[in-house]
């Protein structure tokens, strides 16, 4: 018996696929709404993200100096959230803030998980002195104090340290652990009989790596990818602190919070604002991340039957 | 074994009505449902079931060893005491001392940080101040009777340096430290291989005579019962459905779950035309009990009555009338059942039940199973014309497809630390050569570590050769790259044993038996079509597609793997253990499927297995492994009526047969001690370690020669070929 399908790729293929792909979609999408405290930290976020990307189109003031602008106010007035000390309106520093610290941190979070999944399961899947040397690599990201290399790198880029920079170089020191994570999980999952099947129907290295091996490491990946945004939060606001991160005009959560840290007591409107967005953004990115984590796996709730 | 003439009239335990119930979220599951049984002195009682019939948790519930929140009723009396309900420090003095018991897996059962003297020596100590001289004494006194060899080396040893045989026979040991009144011995041998089982039975006997304990053994296997048994209790859905003296039962079971059991088995001792017949449906789930008879969903002689009323434990006396059994009548053969006497001595399962390949675990009913065969095989009509179609018997002699010639496959042993160098090698397989035909099944079997499963992957190129050749249809495979080798993946699929670790978790079952075909870009407008026609090939329900493996059970799962194997339309099926993860009265379904697809897509298979009573029903021919050598090949019917090679011999012997007249009294070729370590196999012929006839029939002269000298395999005539110097053919059913 041989088969009569010579490779055809019909317009109807596409759409066959998808609709496919759309059932399997659909019940995740049920799973995750189903998830309330998903649900609510979702909603959460985006009203953060609104606030943080939009905000600045409608609020009068930014976050620079502004002539304007008396310091030291308490909020209330003009200044919901009061001023600086240096003549900063509150409001539009927060807000501009916010997007600083979201972009740094969802970009170190995605492209590092992403290249150190990649990285750990492709170490883990070939194993032998593949994996040695892939680890070892690894390895040498460890064990660099990062703080040391970020303040060595950040001060020598061009075009001074945007927020992107800092992204990069965050990103630069967390994938290892991530990569670290995947190929422990993805050591146990190769020895499990259907990467064996995927093998014998003849599959290659990347088709298993990327449909078998990565979706079954789902959970450590996204527990790992969620802590590593309060991560790079905290990180980028210790480079901030420290001068190296984003420089002044220019703002991040991290770095008000240096600014407010000796007038916690005097001027509370400085410091609790940046203080509590930053808690937020780092709770409602994990809840998020638990709620995909088992909307992912089909053993945890049976919505079907 | 002969049954025992020591019975006395004691009752050493007496369970009596006892009740298990454990709370859960979906209310209370009654795991237990009035469990009654007596066990005299020195008496060896079975307790026979599938998964899940409540035979584990009725002897723990005896032992006390359930947890808090198990809500025990009823009574058991050992030796005339209660002791249900004891405080833990009561029951304490009891365990180990009057009642002991043996757990299935000797790999968990033991301490590993302590060694085997120990262990034996501190069982003593628990019950007996003896000093700690006088119990190790007592424990190289214990090795001795379970039948270890040089207990006084053992008992320095460490459990992981011990074999699972040996570790089982510690575990007597400690049981019987104390000479108990009563051991109960769950699953003991179930994790062992088949000529080990027969070892630890053999222990397990002598410390029942030694010790004059009673035995509860429990288990699923119907062969170990016929053999150690002189009464059985069939378990059923937390109940006991069955219950007499052993040949009773066997020969004229009064419920139909037991000869549905029966009916299911693969025997050694029955020609290989006879369809295997399985039980419809799934044991009841314990969230919701059916109404009365708790089998009568899966019974083809249930009526109105069976779904109403649960019936009562009834024996049947001579007149046809049906009263209970006597209080002290521990003998009286009883049943279950309204329509016992409907079933007569010459009743046959094939009789009650249906000899089908449908996927008997999703249907409900006899009327479904008619819609679902018809389906599969407008499903078998489909496929056929889809592909070119069963070819016509070709003349003459079949054709080759696979050949494999001195396989030989060595996984190397490397040092700890950082240079990790080669220090040895494990010789996995060492010069096997095999031929698959067109069209016909050839059986691998052996036991675990013999190679087979590596010389099935060596086949298909999933393990890298160390040396040797495999061709398939002439063309050779050794040394082709993952890329030169895909195109002839599609001809040569697996499926393998764990139907639990072989589907994807996160993929639909649709996308599970759609991936070979999206990997190989074959039929990419009609994959959808053709997944639904594959699950109605196998048996199961086409709309089930966009489930996830978990939903499904073992059998189901197992299904699910042949239709993904089979999406391509392969020529040879490797079958790695497709069945031994599977309770017997599902696995009956899953052969029956295997044997039809065969039939109707003219597949050849190469079916690797340690079970030879699945074997002989499956196979045309037959290669029996031992340390990665063929020992003996031959077609089915040869192998089973002459085998020639001693390991065959004795594998053959150490199957039981769930016939107690027969398995008491067939003569046996028992092999000692345990299969050596493939990293340093034995000179010459490499079973001579072990071999009955080496041991005690050759003398000085012979044996040299089997030290010296490999056998190699040397025709007998017709195709029979053994590797063995001195082979005999002896007849052994």
């Amino acid at each position: 018996m041989s088969d009569n399908g010579t490779p055809i790729t019909s317009p109807g293929t596409a759409a066959q696929r998808s609709a496919a792909d759309r059932t399997q979609l659909q019940t995740i999408v049920i799973r995750f709404v189903r998830h309330r405290p998903a649900m609510i930290s979702l909603f959460l976020l985006v009203v953060i993200a609104g606030f943080a990307f939009l905000g600045p189109l409608f609020w009068k003031w930014d976050h620079t100096v502004s002539s304007d602008i008396l310091s030291n106010q308490p909020p209330g007035g003009d200044h919901p959230l009061g001023t600086s000390s240096a003549g900063h309106d509150v409001l539009g520093q927060l807000m501009r803030g916010a997007q600083q610290t979201l972009k740094v941190a969802l970009t170190v979070s995605l492209s590092a998980t992403a290249f150190g999944s990649l990285w750990g399961a492709t170490a883990g899947y070939f194993g032998g002195r593949t994996d040695a040397i892939m680890m070892r690599i690894v390895d040498v990201f460890l064990i660099v104090p990062p703080l040391v290399a970020v303040a060595a790198l950040s001060g020598n880029t061009s075009g001074g340290t945007t927020w992107a920079t800092i992204a990069v170089i965050i990103a630069l020191f967390s994938w290892a652990q991530i990569a670290r994570v995947v190929r422990g999980v993805v050591l146990s999952l190769r020895e499990q009989e259907f990467v064996e099947a995927a093998k014998a129907s003849g599959a290659s290295a990347p088709w298993i790596i990327i449909r078998h091996l990565l979706p079954n490491a789902a959970g450590p990946i996204i527990v790992a990818a969620t802590l590593l945004v309060a991560i790079a939060i905290l990180m980028e606001a210790g480079l901030s602190f420290l001068q190296f991160g984003i420089q002044l005009p220019d703002i991040s959560l991290g770095q008000m919070i240096g600014e407010a840290r000796t007038a916690v007591s005097t001027r509370p409107w400085t410091f609790y604002p940046p203080g509590v967005l930053l808690v937020l953004i780092c709770l409602t990115i994990n809840f998020i991340g638990d709620g995909l984590r088992d909307a992912l796996d089909p053993k945890q709730t049976r919505v079907r039957r | 074994m002969t049954t025992e003439n020591t019975i006395t009239t004691d009752t050493a335990l007496e369970v009596d009505a006892l009740s298990v119930t454990f709370p859960s979220d979906d209310g209370p599951l009654p795991a237990v449902r009035e469990v009654s049984y007596t066990l005299r002195r020195g008496e060896a009682l079975g307790i026979v079931g599938e998964s899940g019939s409540g035979k584990s948790v009725t002897s723990m519930a005896v032992m006390g060893l359930l947890p808090k929140n198990a809500k025990v009723e009823g009574s058991v009396r050992l030796m005339g005491e209660e002791i249900l309900g004891l405080p833990d420090k009561a029951i304490s003095e009891v365990r180990g001392q009057k009642i002991a018991m043996i757990f299935q897996d000797p790999l968990t059962s033991l301490n590993p940080v302590y060694t085997i003297g120990y262990q034996i020596a501190e069982a003593v100590l628990a019950h007996n101040a003896v000093g700690k001289q006088k119990a190790w004494e007592r424990s190289r006194e214990l090795l001795e009777i379970v039948g270890i060899p040089s207990p006084d080396q053992r008992l320095r040893q460490y459990p992981h340096e011990l074999s699972g045989g040996m570790r089982q026979r510690v575990v007597i040991a400690i049981a019987m430290a104390n000479d108990p009144d009563v051991i109960i011995a769950d699953e003991p041998t179930t994790a062992l291989d088949v000529t080990v089982q027969a070892q630890v039975l053999e222990a397990l006997q002598s410390a029942r005579r030694e010790t004059g304990a009673a035995l509860v053994l429990i288990t699923h296997d119907l062969g170990v019962v016929a053999g150690q048994v002189e009464r059985v209790a069939v378990m059923y859905g937390g109940r006991i459905v069955e219950s007499g003296p052993v040949e009773e039962v066997f020969y004229r079971p009064r419920m139909p779950y037991a000869l549905g059991l029966l009916g299911s088995l693969p025997r050694l001792d029955e020609a290989r035309a006879e369809r295997l017949t399985p039980i419809l449906g799934t044991p009841p789930s314990l969230v919701a009990m059916p109404q009365g008879c708790t089998f009568a969903p899966r019974c083809p002689m249930a009526r109105e009555q069976c779904h109403t009323e649960e019936p009562v434990l009834l024996r049947t006396l001579d007149n046809g009338d049906r009263v209970p059994a006597q209080p002290g009548d521990a003998d009286a053969h009883v049943a279950a059942c309204h329509f016992s006497d409907e079933l007569r001595a010459d009743t046959r399962p094939e009789d009650l039940f249906r000899a089908t390949a449908v996927d008997t675990e999703g249907v409900e009913s006899v009327e479904e199973l008619d819609e679902a065969e018809a389906s599969v095989a407008g499903a078998a009509e489909g496929f056929g014309s889809a592909g070119e179609g069963p070819e016509p018997e070709p003349e003459g002699e079949p054709e080759v497809l696979l050949r494999a010639e001195d396989l030989v496959k060595n996984f190397p042993i490397r040092s700890k630390g950082l240079l990790k160098r080669k220090v040895g090698d494990v010789q996995a397989v060492s010069g096997v050569s095999l031929e698959l035909r067109e069209r016909e099944t050839l059986a691998l079997v052996g036991e675990s570590g013999c190679g087979k499963s590596t010389t099935a992957r060596l086949l298909l190129n999933l393990v890298r050769l160390t040396s040797g050749g495999v061709s398939y249809m002439g063309k050779p495979l050794q040394g082709l790259t993952d890329k030169q080798m895909r195109p002839l993946r599609r001809d040569l699929q697996i499926v393998f044993q764990d139907p639990f670790a072989s589907l994807d978790p996160r993929m639909t079952v649709a996308d599970i038996i759609a991936e070979p075909m999206l990997i190989h870009r074959t039929r990419n407008g009609d994959a959808k079509k053709r997944v639904k026609e594959l699950l109605e090939l196998v048996g199961l329900n086409p709309e089930h597609g966009s489930r996830y493996p978990h939903e499904f059970s073992g059998g189901q799962r197992q299904r699910i793997g042949v239709a993904r194997a089979l999406s391509l339309n392969p020529k040879v099926l490797v079958l790695d253990e497709p069945v031994s993860a599977l309770d017997v009265s599902i696995q009956a379904g899953v052969i029956n499927l295997l044997e039809d697809l065969q039939e109707e897509l003219g597949l050849s298979y190469l079916f690797v297995s340690h079970d030879l009573s699945v074997v002989k029903h499956i196979a045309d021919r037959v290669a029996v492994m031992y340390l990665g050598k063929i020992v003996e090949t031959a077609t089915t019917e040869q192998l089973f009526e002459a085998p020639a090679h001693p390991y065959t011999q004795a594998l053959i012997s150490a199957i039981p047969l769930p016939d107690p007249v027969k398995e008491r009294t067939r003569e046996r070729i028992v092999v000692t001690g345990d299969v050596p370590s493939p990293a340093d196999p034995p000179s010459g012929c490499r079973f001579r370690t072990r071999c009955p006839k080496f041991a005690n029939e050759l003398s000085e002269a012979e044996r040299s020669k089997c030290v010296d000298q490999v056998p190699e395999l040397r025709e007998r005539g017709s195709g029979h070929r053994d590797a063995c110097h001195y082979s005999e053919v002896v007849e052994l059913l």
